[in-house]
């Protein structure tokens, strides 16, 4: 804008650079210079404080053979793959109800985002209250008289992670309801008219068309949720407490115990270099389509 | 839009609008079925907790968690908030909300004073390498924080700010910044630019300019980026357990402490009752600003 053309004057500008300070501070030094500094430090044998004391692969190797890790990967996984497609699912099908011009629709609206607005530590100890086998649930099925009716999701080591995953959908849909609605109210009032002079059914129009001109829309969506469910840590912690035994660990619970509980901090700096690879396996190919794509597509 | 108006009577002769539909048909009946099922399920948890907070411990043991009381207690509601326990402290759940009240005031104000000036700089003021910064600051927003904990630690240390106040009031400028930045860039970018220049040719400064005419201007998006921040602060609960001491706990964490603390008989109606209390904040929020909210997190939201 106003100063292009005179790039090398240092003092041009100054006020401007002076104020971005903050941002290039919080660029430069925290996310750049923190992130390089774990994954330095991951290779060192740091116990309780850091220290220069390189030791290559060593955390890395202790890392995956350690069974608490290979939980918390799994679990990570498991709650990863439902959490995407329900979210995705619900959130769409949600969004299209709220499209079929209804009334009320505001009501609707903020009944079902209501959840995004509390934290998951609520969220975490409504659902622990609701699944709660002896009063929950479960405890009123039986009271009706179905005496060997079991749903104990958070006692259950096999299907614990499902327990959490009812609670972060009822916390996360709404949001990306929101999302998608958006993304629906953006498409063009005339495809709709067009497939109904065709003759085409709704629910043929949604799948074969609209979906498909949304896809922008559903791959920020997918990319949101990816990397909200990288940072499931909170609600693990409130509902269940990565019990039972160590059935519902995910990584970011690993990170924080080895490196503020169990002071070892080497541990702590491979478990984060690791998710944060995890996070740029899908970073990089979306900002590759967003942003480099453009001469492919 | 007058004209259009006049016009289009003339080009569709004949009844305006859409055929009148039978209120009661399949469709509706699927369509606000389905919904209100959908709604009830949302709503449930919140009922169960308000439900739960106002019965006595007896009436839980025998009851059902979603039976309405029987008899109305007040009492687990006085117990979260003044006497339940956190190990030794027993001054219940006020002294976590005062902590989170000040530590989300000042949170909000400096984040939102910093990020709006930065992002009117990359709006307005573009300078070289800018961009770059702006990168890696919206790249930055997708690394997962557990890789950038400890080098904090390190700078909070440095500081002298390590398991103060403060010290979290910086954390939460930094997490914040990258969302906060491209909604002010964002909108300063969609301000007319003949304002700008015309200021300018006036003789106005980078703050001039700021104060005089960016920020009378936008207080739609303060309002936006307040809601945004206030939620997020209130409801963190990473950021207060690893940066604070005990004695200044936030409320989340100090909810999750009486919650989950292992030790005594556990009283549902009072965790239920303080659960409802640390919600309240960002509840209250939510229902006031009703679709500023919407607004605010879709623009967190949009790609970076």
């Amino acid at each position: 804008m106003t100063t292009r053309g005179r790039p090398n004057r240092l003092f041009y500008n100054l006020s401007a650079k002076i104020a971005a300070l903050p941002m290039m501070f919080t660029a430069l030094v925290v996310f750049l210079g923190g992130t390089v500094w774990t994954v330095v430090y991951s290779f060192t044998n740091s116990k309780l404080l850091p220290r220069e004391n390189f030791v290559g692969l060593d955390q890395y190797e202790r890392l995956w053979s350690t069974s608490r890790w290979i939980i918390s990967i799994e679990n990570l996984m498991i709650y990863g793959v439902f959490s995407l497609i329900f979210s995705l699912v619900i959130g769409f099908s949600l969004a299209a109800l709220l499209d079929q011009k209804i009334r009320y629709e505001d009501t609707f609206r903020t009944i079902l985002l209501y959840p995004f607005a509390l934290s998951f530590i609520v969220t975490g100890l409504v659902w622990q209250w609701i699944l709660n086998p002896q009063f929950g649930i479960q405890g009123i099925v039986r009271g009706w008289g179905w005496e060997s009716f079991t749903f104990d999701p958070l006692y259950n080591p096999d299907i614990v992670m499902f327990g959490l995953l009812i609670a972060g959908l009822w916390q996360g849909t709404g949001f990306i309801m929101c999302l998608m609605l958006a993304g629906l109210r953006g498409i063009d009032e005339d495809i709709w008219k067009a497939a109904r002079v065709d003759g085409i059914p709704m629910w043929k129009t949604y799948l074969l068309i609209i979906i498909p001109m949304m896809r922008p829309v559903f791959i920020t969506t997918l990319v949101i949720i990816a990397a909200g469910i990288v940072k499931l840590y909170d609600l693990v912690v409130a509902q269940t407490s990565g019990g039972p035994g160590n059935a519902s660990e995910v990584p970011a619970k690993y990170v924080y115990d080895y490196m503020f509980q169990a002071q070892n901090l080497g541990q702590g700096f491979a478990a984060s270099t690791m998710m944060l690879l995890t996070v740029l396996i899908v970073l990089i190919p979306w900002a590759y389509l967003e942003f480099g794509g453009k001469k492919h597509d | 839009m007058t004209d259009a108006a006049i016009v289009s009577p003339r080009l569709e002769p004949g009844p305006r609008g859409q055929k009148p539909r039978r209120k009661l048909s399949r469709r509706n009946i699927f369509l606000y079925g389905t919904l209100i099922v959908v709604a009830v399920y949302y709503l449930l948890p919140l009922y169960v907790m308000v439900v739960t907070s106002l019965k006595g411990m007896p009436e839980i043991r025998l009851g059902n968690i979603f039976a309405p009381p029987v008899e109305i207690t007040f009492e687990p509601w006085v117990k979260a908030w003044a006497t339940a326990c956190t190990g030794l402290n027993c001054d219940g759940l006020s002294r976590g909300f005062w902590n989170s009240v000040q530590i989300t005031v000042p949170s909000v104000m400096v984040s939102i004073a910093i990020a709006s000036i930065n992002g009117y700089a990359l709006a307005n003021w573009r300078f070289k390498g800018a961009d770059v910064f702006f990168t890696i600051l919206i790249f930055g927003a997708f690394i997962p924080y557990q890789v950038m904990l400890y080098p904090i630690v390190i700078l909070l240390r440095e500081m002298g700010l390590y398991g103060s106040l403060w010290g979290l009031v910086v954390v939460h400028t930094i997490f914040g910044m990258p969302i906060l930045t491209l909604l002010f860039r964002n909108y300063f970018t969609s301000l007319p630019e003949e304002l700008f220049k015309a200021a300018r040719v006036d003789g106005a400064g980078f703050w001039g300019i700021f104060f005089k005419i960016m920020l009378p201007m936008s207080l739609p998006i303060f309002v936006v980026a307040i809601i945004l921040q206030v939620t997020g602060i209130w409801n963190d609960f990473l950021f207060g357990v690893v940066y604070t001491k005990p004695d200044i706990y936030p409320m989340t964490v100090q909810l999750n402490n009486i919650v989950n603390s292992v030790q005594g008989v556990k009283e549902y109606n009072v965790n239920m009752a303080a659960t409802i209390l640390t919600g309240l904040v960002p509840l209250i929020v939510y229902f006031i600003s009703g679709k500023l909210f919407v607004r605010g997190i879709a623009a967190g939201a949009v790609k970076g």
